[in-house]
């Protein structure tokens, strides 16, 4: 037992964080960064948390991720790290020489008070900024929110630079949230079938899922373009996926720009997904194309002639609250239990929402933001599931209880697939669905008796 | 064998310009020195600058003091709660990534490495202090798991804001009674590189926990192996030869550790320094208090095994024990090198490059040269200048205000347990048999004349060696696995192997020939271009038939 020490009876803990379901802001403003063309993201505070970063991103892509430091020391953490940021921006510029550099704090940098818009200023003023490049900086305090937060932030940073010009650029913004290169891709695949001028930002795709060419590009032909995110400004509206993940740049772009927003959820399984095409129908003013229309009847279809192994099963699921509103909507909607769910980000509508969602299944249900995988695993013990949906560190979880595991969110360390196979959408929900009966089905194969082992399922 | 063309093609000093061309003067100047062609043989290897600050802006290898010492040294131990004090992200990126392999059958039944645990610091503790938070969550801690020992890490944060971790440790200690509690102040801004982490993770276990065990070794032949961080099982595989060999390993610094283990490393008769960079502060420490000496070994590679083995027999002198070891070894080497003249065909005359650590870039060279193949270029990510020229330059090595910061800890012998194991006469008479004690050649003389040896290789450089040299392997960490893969070169892991493992002792070496085979033989390489890549011109139609 990998996870022998974890006793069934739950004791409430008020200081202490075991086996967390969150990480810190810095590394979701780096991902979000990787999602802007010819940017490198630089990290402002002691070199240990880029390095840090660097490791899970790259782990959970199995690509090269650039990112630089200011690699603090202990003078700079006493005096402050301005010195530090101004010589790492004349050295990358000069060596790596990408359009872009996205600047994020750390916990390092907050603390001691370095000014970002000020040490930027002192940069454009000692020319170390050459003509037509671009800093961006995002405040990403390690100790409040989560990795989520500071993927927001990252964004926010982004939809600051938005210029109102004089005119509509016929476009609708969309701000995918933290999803998938895959997914960015599938969200851009379902505007065009519906005739939707698309502006993405961020848009990892082709930057995260990049093909072996026997040539290594520190900065691929992909991302958000910089003139792109600048003429944001000008867009008819934005639709944001997710509360959490891009909320906050779509209300700034509303205020700075006059482009209304809408917030949508991620558009995971079923519902989230006709929610988002309906959104795209009545912004295209347009009908709904039958090639959508035939992915929905397929998703449908298999719900229905699967319904039986889906129908009752309890769900533990642990992960970041806009995919779990999804997922846990998903569920609910094929008849599933959800009947745990951690995040660790904080917010107290999640667990309103959640509530409202999990109503319809008239049953209790354990919900906790700011909660941990410590817990969830105690839930478990204390009322067993069928399946458990979450990152590659529920695989300890899923040993111990014998539970099938579903991987799906954020790191994935042990399997493929993620980057380059989409969850969102109609299509999204179909993979979704196969990856779940899988992880059902095979465990039926696995446990059932000899005489009741059975060829057709 | 030869170098490849393209190396022979290029003088090293040609390649050292061209690292450099790219760099701001002032850049330029300073990885000049951290930059040395391997010219003078023999008695005075040339001088390299080690151990000094990282570039702001030049993406670099290195990680940070805390993951040196939470990440490194007491990331392996199993029954030690280890609890992070600060913004979750620190505990979260050192949860399980190191492929620390434990069998959790120890002393105690106890394996923490499972778990996660943080004071997850919010915004409040940084205004207000966090060290009520951190006592209620070593209570909480103590309350559910009842370990032996709790150890506190620090990040950045709490050395700005002042939260004294050792107070706190020290008051709950007291507290509980049947719990060691102690902390590490091992802020990630400090020190250059996770170099500074290791000393500050040596210091800390030495002060409160070597020498605290109740228990009483009584083999005959006890070690301690320090420096063996268990990655893949390499510590399983060496301490499945030692066992065959008689020789009983009581304490591992630190793969697959338990708190009693390191508590009884006083009562062992040598230690034996594996990676000298991150533990040679406790050999030496080990010897001053106890008085157990020190020798270096090497686990990687067959030859480089037996021939630790043989020192460890030889300091013993015992003629049983030699006769044992060298039993051993006849029995393990046949399938060694059978395996080895397997692969030989088709790795001899490869090349590699090793950018790693600050020991696996000179002990893996040892396996490589087993297979006949030749490494263009290495270089340590935070090792000091006596990893590279030596322990002889020490006296020599300026102190820079970096360094000066990280406690030198003063330690006495012992009044009680202080016992020289050999006699002055009888260490002398051994060094004269050709045994050396607290010694170490560094990387430097292991390295053929004219190669490159780079410290603190960054992003730029890596590339461009690539690109110039066109080794068959690179060798470095996962973050510079996928750029250079995505070159067409095949890639191995150095820190965690990748998924392999293990490779030390001689089952090991077997498991790296394979595994070298596989990467430098691999096809897949050969599918970067597609067939009609290769006659791009339309020369006719096809005619289908």
């Amino acid at each position: 037992m990998l996870l022998r020490h974890t006793p069934q009876e739950i004791s409430e803990r008020s200081a202490l964080t075991i086996n967390p379901a969150k990480t810190c802001q810095p590394i979701g403003a780096m991902y979000a960064a990787l999602g802007i063309r010819g940017c490198l993201p630089h990290s402002h505070g002691s070199q240990g948390c880029c390095a840090y970063h660097r490791s899970t991103l790259t782990r959970h892509y199995k690509e090269p991720i650039s990112a630089a430091t200011s690699s603090f020391t202990e003078g700079a953490s006493v005096f402050g790290g301005q010195a530090n940021l101004l010589q790492a921006i004349d050295n990358i510029f000069t060596v790596y020489d990408p359009e872009v550099i996205a600047v994020h704090t750390t916990c390092l940098s907050e603390t001691i008070g370095d000014d970002l818009p000020q040490i930027f200023d002192k940069a454009h003023k000692e020319k170390k900024v050459p003509p037509g490049k671009t800093l961006i900086g995002a405040p990403t305090p390690s100790y409040v929110g989560s990795h989520v937060t500071g993927f927001s932030n990252m964004v926010k940073a982004m939809a600051a630079m938005a210029e109102k010009g004089e005119r509509k650029n016929g476009k609708i913004n969309i701000i995918p949230g933290w999803v998938e290169p895959c997914d960015m891709e599938e969200i851009k695949r379902l505007a065009a079938l519906l005739g939707v001028s698309v502006n993405m930002f961020p848009d990892t795709s082709g930057v995260l899922n990049a093909p072996m060419t026997g040539e290594y590009r520190m900065f691929p032909e992909a991302g958000a373009t910089i003139a792109d995110i600048r003429d944001s400004g000008n867009a008819l509206g934005t639709l944001a996926l997710g509360e959490w993940c891009s909320a906050e740049a779509a209300r700034l772009l509303d205020s700075k720009c006059k482009v209304p927003c809408s917030i949508l959820d991620l558009p995971f399984g079923l519902s989230a997904t006709d929610r988002f095409i309906d959104a795209l129908r009545t912004i295209a003013g347009t009908v709904v194309p039958e090639e959508v229309m035939v992915e929905r009847g397929r998703l449908v279809d298999m719900i229905a002639d699967m319904h039986q192994y889906l129908y009752g099963r309890k769900v533990a699921l642990v992960g970041d609250p806009d995919q779990l509103l999804a997922m846990t909507e998903f569920l609910v909607s094929i008849d599933m239990q959800p009947i745990h769910i951690v995040t660790g980000t904080p917010g107290k509508r999640f667990e309103e929402r959640i509530a409202e969602i999990t109503a319809p299944m008239g049953r209790p249900v354990n919900v906790r933001a700011k909660g941990d995988m410590f817990l969830l695993h105690q839930w478990i013990k204390n009322e067993g599931v069928d399946l458990l949906i979450g990152n590659t560190y529920c695989k300890y979880i899923a040993r111990d209880e014998d539970l099938p595991l579903v991987r799906w969110g954020f790191p994935i360390l042990d399997r493929q697939g993620h980057q380059h196979f989409p969850t969102v959408g109609y299509r999204g929900g179909l993979r979704l669905l196969e990856q779940m009966l899988g992880a059902l089905l095979d465990r039926k194969d696995r446990d059932d008796p000899e005489s009741q082992f059975e060829l057709v399922l | 064998m030869a170098p490849t063309d393209s190396a022979a093609r290029r003088p090293p000093q040609e390649i050292k310009e061209k690292l450099l061309e790219k760099y701001p003067p002032k850049v330029a100047r300073k990885r000049a020195q951290q930059i040395m062609i391997n010219e003078a043989q023999g008695t005075t290897p040339p001088e390299i600058v080690a151990n000094v600050r990282t570039i702001p802006g030049i993406i670099t290898m290195r990680g940070c003091t805390y993951a040196g010492c939470k990440g490194v040294i007491m990331g392996p131990t199993s029954d030690i709660v280890n609890l992070v004090h600060g913004p979750i992200g620190c505990s979260f990126y050192a949860w399980l990534t190191r492929r620390n392999q434990t069998d959790a059958i120890n002393d105690s039944g106890a394996n923490y490495i499972t778990y996660c645990m943080s004071t997850d610091m919010q915004d409040s503790d940084i205004i207000f202090g966090g060290e009520k938070k951190l006592a209620a969550a070593i209570r909480e801690a103590y309350d559910l798991f009842h370990p032996k020992a709790i150890a506190v890490f620090a990040t950045c944060p709490v050395g700005l804001i002042g939260d004294d971790i050792h107070a706190v440790a020290k008051r709950m200690k007291e507290e509980f009674g049947d719990c060691n509690v102690f902390a590490f102040s091992c802020e990630g801004y400090k020190g250059v590189s996770q170099s500074a982490g290791h000393h500050i993770a040596n210091n800390q276990v030495f002060t409160h926990v070597v020498g605290k065990s109740e228990t009483v070794k009584t083999d005959k032949f006890k070690i301690n192996l320090l420096g063996e961080y268990n990655i893949g099982g390499d510590g399983f595989e060496i301490d499945r030869i030692l066992d065959k060999c008689g020789i009983k390993n009581i304490s591992t610094f630190s793969g697959n550790a338990t708190y009693d283990k390191f508590a009884s490393a006083n009562q062992a008769d040598l230690s034996c320094v594996m990676c000298h960079r991150s533990i040679n502060y406790v050999a030496d420490m080990l010897e001053t208090r106890y008085g157990i000496p020190w020798i270096k070994v090497n686990f990687i590679g067959a030859a480089a095994t037996a021939k630790s083995l043989r020192k460890i027999a030889q300091y013993f002198n015992d003629a049983e024990l030699t006769a044992r070891v060298e039993a051993v070894i006849a029995e393990e080497m046949p399938e060694v090198e059978k395996v080895c003249q397997e692969v030989y065909p088709r790795t001899a005359g490869k090349t590699a490059m090793l950018f790693v650590g600050g020991s696996r870039a000179h002990h893996y060279q040892e396996l490589f040269k087993e297979m006949g193949m030749k490494t263009l270029s290495a270089g340590y990510e935070f090792g000091h200048r006596d990893d590279y020229e030596g322990r002889q330059v020490l006296p020599h090595i300026k102190v820079d205000a970096d360094s000066r910061n990280i406690e030198e800890i003063e330690v006495e012998p012992d009044p009680l347990l202080y016992k020289p194991r050999k006699s002055e006469e009888e260490k002398a008479a051994l060094e004269k048999e050709g045994l050396a004690f607290k010694e170490y050649e560094g990387l430097n003389p292991a390295m053929d004349p004219g190669t490159l040896v780079v410290d603190d290789l960054n992003q730029y450089e890596a590339e461009k060696l690539v690109e110039l040299l066109k080794p068959d392997l690179f060798c470095a960490g996962i973050k510079e696995k996928f750029s250079i893969m995505k070159m067409g070169i095949p890639m191995k892991q150095l820190h965690s192997y990748d998924s392999g493992g293990p490779y030390a002792g001689f089952r090991g070496a077997i498991n790296f020939y394979r595994e070298i085979d596989r990467l430098v033989n691999s096809r897949v390489f050969g599918y970067i271009r597609a067939p009609w890549q290769e006659n791009p011109e339309l020369s006719a139609t096809y005619v289908w038939e």
